[in-house]
């Protein structure tokens, strides 16, 4: 027949024109598409948010007993001003000032607080009875808010680790002071006694003068051995002392913590926030739209028509799978560099971005035919898109130190055939060079991406 | 319009030879033959069940047959499926285009040009196809069919979802397509349609062929005395213990 003659200008192959068909058919949507970008970018963002940025400061009523310019306690020669490191508290609460611990305990109870912290007037005298005689109680008051139980631990472990800090900056102030003295009896110096000035001998130099006074007497002086015994005593004290000043000195910084790093560099957490998000967005789109476009071949009556000689499954299947990634890897693309307007990405690997993307959207479109081959029909096959990719990301980022050995095992194998985790991983490893590197990642998207075209490729044989 | 049985020395433009289909177990078709004349309407007639549709999609090309032989490959048959095969977000032109496109004609322009043309429906070439009529959906499906001018064209239940004006309008325009030569095979379950418009009939029977020939031969073999083919063709079934 004439007109089936084939023409070498046309003979550009079939899935460039189902290319331009879904584009065309996407067109006509706008709304569908805009929402099919809108949603997962902005849930995409959400979590990322929700994992970069710190939790915000508990509102704490905050009664304080001690009168203004009355926080002091005296230590030796010194004096602390305890109410100095109530400042550092409030960096890590919202406070709110109240006139009396009834009026904290009801912002509580009425929900505008979280927690209430009382500080009671005797807290001085009892820190300075400590201090002093080594007795007291000094005691603040936590009430916390009972409904909200993730709110309670929040507020609690926000007020609790600060107060370790201010009670360990106390401590340290007080040995320092204690350092200094301990010096001084060695060593002599000046301290000030009553609003005078005071001259300290020091064991060291009483040493040494009872040395001098021991060789000025007569040989058979009875003060001799006296004096030698004080002679003795000065120099165990002074060893003792010696000893002590370091000792001391560990306990005021009673912890170092060395942390070492064993899986290589690391990705910083908003790096690996940004990662997460952009997967999120790729994986969402890529499925939504791979899944869509391919049962709209069969809601429409158009697969038949199509594999009757005009294109193969295989190639109509491979269009669906390239459209839904280079969608899916422009957009998370586009919305990588926005972010990285806000969050450091190192934009020199910016083709390994490219690379981690598209193969990611490889692999999710995959994914999504093989759903669109599975549901045959556009809505079923969104809804099933969409119930299989939240817990895709779920198994993905679930810590294995979070659950039980064979829950972590089952998780780990889930999280490895299906592609969030490798598309992660690649991600992470293009915005911030991290562990590990690209190539395992991007091998695993594709292998993935081959096998769930091969399954959407048995799927569509019930298409017919 | 043709109405007449092919001349017994004519090439058949379709032969179909032991066609056969099986699902598992269940015997789809079971060595059907036949053959298909340029110019001629053939109407598959037969209950539910009988292999109308199997047939017509082996022809098609979307199905393959278990054994058997056809003499044509599905390039070189239209195909129209019961169903609007269509994308109803695109326009008529769109749908056409893509068509023409993928079947790689010479120029796909032209075609899209003359099957709007000869569908009539050149004033609803920018139209969305879910806008459309039952009927005039049915005219692009077939349209889309004739893209390449096949020689044969296949037609599955082509005037289920049409109203009366809308069944006269269609049976015109594939009676002209026979007049210009091409090869129409049709299933029905409306007798009526291929008493008025088909040359000669094929009836299927739980995938087997019980006979082929024109409706007044039918009419005879079951004693002639009947007013009508559906008359006729029910006799046919009963005498045959269906």
């Amino acid at each position: 027949m004439s007109g089936s003659s084939t023409n070498a200008a046309t003979d550009a192959g079939p899935v460039r024109w189902l290319f331009v068909k879904d584009l065309q058919i996407l067109r006509r949507s706008p709304l569908l598409v805009g929402l099919l970008v809108v949603y997962p970018v902005a849930l995409a963002l959400m979590i990322g948010f929700a994992i970069s940025s710190p939790p915000g400061k508990p509102k704490v009523a905050f009664y304080s007993g001690v009168a203004p310019g009355k926080g002091r306690i005296s230590f030796g020669n010194q004096q602390i001003d305890i109410s100095r490191y109530a400042s550092q508290l409030f960096q890590s609460i919202q406070a709110i000032k109240v006139r009396s611990p009834a009026a904290a305990i009801d912002l509580v109870r009425k929900g505008d607080a979280q927690a209430a912290l009382i500080v009671p007037p005797d807290i001085v005298p009892q820190v300075q009875s400590l201090v002093t005689n080594g007795v007291g109680n000094p005691t603040v008051q936590l009430v916390l808010n009972s409904k909200d139980p993730l709110e309670r631990q929040f507020a609690d472990q926000a007020i609790s680790s600060r107060l370790g800090e201010v009670e360990q900056a106390v401590s340290k102030q007080v040995l320092r002071v204690a350092i200094g003295d301990l010096q001084q009896v060695l060593n002599g110096g000046t301290i000030n006694f009553a609003g005078q000035n005071v001259r300290l001998l020091g064991l060291k130099v009483s040493r040494s003068i009872v040395e001098g006074a021991i060789a000025s007497l007569p040989r058979r002086s009875p003060l001799r051995p006296a004096l030698r015994q004080v002679v003795g005593f000065a120099g165990l004290a002074i060893a003792g002392l010696g000893f002590a000043s370091p000792a001391l000195g560990s306990i005021a910084t009673p912890l170092t913590v060395e942390q070492t790093q064993l899986a290589g560099r690391t990705t910083p957490t908003d790096a690996y926030a940004v990662a997460i998000a952009v997967i999120v967005s790729l994986m969402l789109l890529a499925l939504l739209l791979a899944a869509g476009l391919l049962a709209i071949e069969r809601s429409e009556n158009a697969y038949t028509r199509l594999v009757r000689g005009l294109v193969t499954p295989g190639r109509l299947l491979t269009e669906k799978i390239a459209l839904a990634a280079a969608c899916a890897a422009v957009v998370s693309l586009l919305m990588a560099v926005l972010v990285s307007l806000f969050v450091s990405l190192e934009w020199a690997r910016f083709e390994l971005w490219v690379l981690a993307l598209g193969c990611g959207g490889l692999a999710f479109g995959a994914l999504g035919v093989a759903i669109g081959g599975l549901a045959r029909e556009v809505s079923a096959a969104s809804l099933m898109a969409l119930l299989l990719s939240l817990p895709v990301a779920f198994v993905a980022l679930v810590p294995a130190s979070a659950v039980s050995g064979g829950v972590g095992t089952l998780l780990d194998v889930l999280a490895f055939v299906f592609p969030f985790k490798a598309a992660l991983q690649a991600a992470s490893n293009a915005f911030s060079a991290t562990s590990p590197g690209m190539l395992g990642p991007v091998v695993h998207l594709l292998v993935l991406a081959a096998v769930f075209g091969g399954l959407g490729r048995l799927a569509v044989r019930r298409f017919a | 319009m043709s109405t007449t049985a092919p001349a017994p020395d004519a090439v058949a433009t379709l032969a179909a030879r032991s066609l056969t289909k099986r699902f598992g177990e269940r015997v789809a078709l079971n060595e059907v033959s036949f053959e298909l004349y340029a110019g001629e309407i053939v109407g598959i007639i037969g209950p539910n069940g009988a292999g109308k549709t199997t047939l017509l999609s082996i022809l098609s090309g979307v199905l393959a047959s278990s054994s058997g032989e056809i003499t044509r490959t599905p390039r070189e048959t239209g195909w129209v499926p019961q169903q609007p095969a269509l994308y109803s977000q695109l326009t008529v032109a769109q749908n056409l285009r893509l068509f023409a496109r993928l079947e790689k004609l010479a120029d796909p322009e032209a075609a899209v040009q003359r099957m709007l043309r000869e569908t009539a429906l050149e004033d609803r070439a920018d139209e969305q196809v879910a806008r459309l009529s039952a009927g005039n959906q049915q005219r692009v499906n077939v349209g889309i069919g004739l893209l390449c001018e096949p020689p044969v064209l296949l037609l599955d239940e082509p005037s289920a979802s049409l109203d009366p004006r809308q069944r006269e309008r269609l049976w015109e325009f594939i009676g002209g397509l026979a007049d210009r030569g091409t090869a129409v095979a049709f299933s029905t379950h409306n007798v009526a349609e291929v008493e008025r418009y088909a040359s000669r009939v094929l009836v299927l029977v739980d995938g087997e062929l019980l006979f082929g020939g024109s409706p007044a031969e039918l009419e005879r073999a079951v004693g002639g005395e009947l007013r009508d083919l559906e008359g006729a063709f029910v006799r046919f079934l009963h005498e045959r213990g269906h």
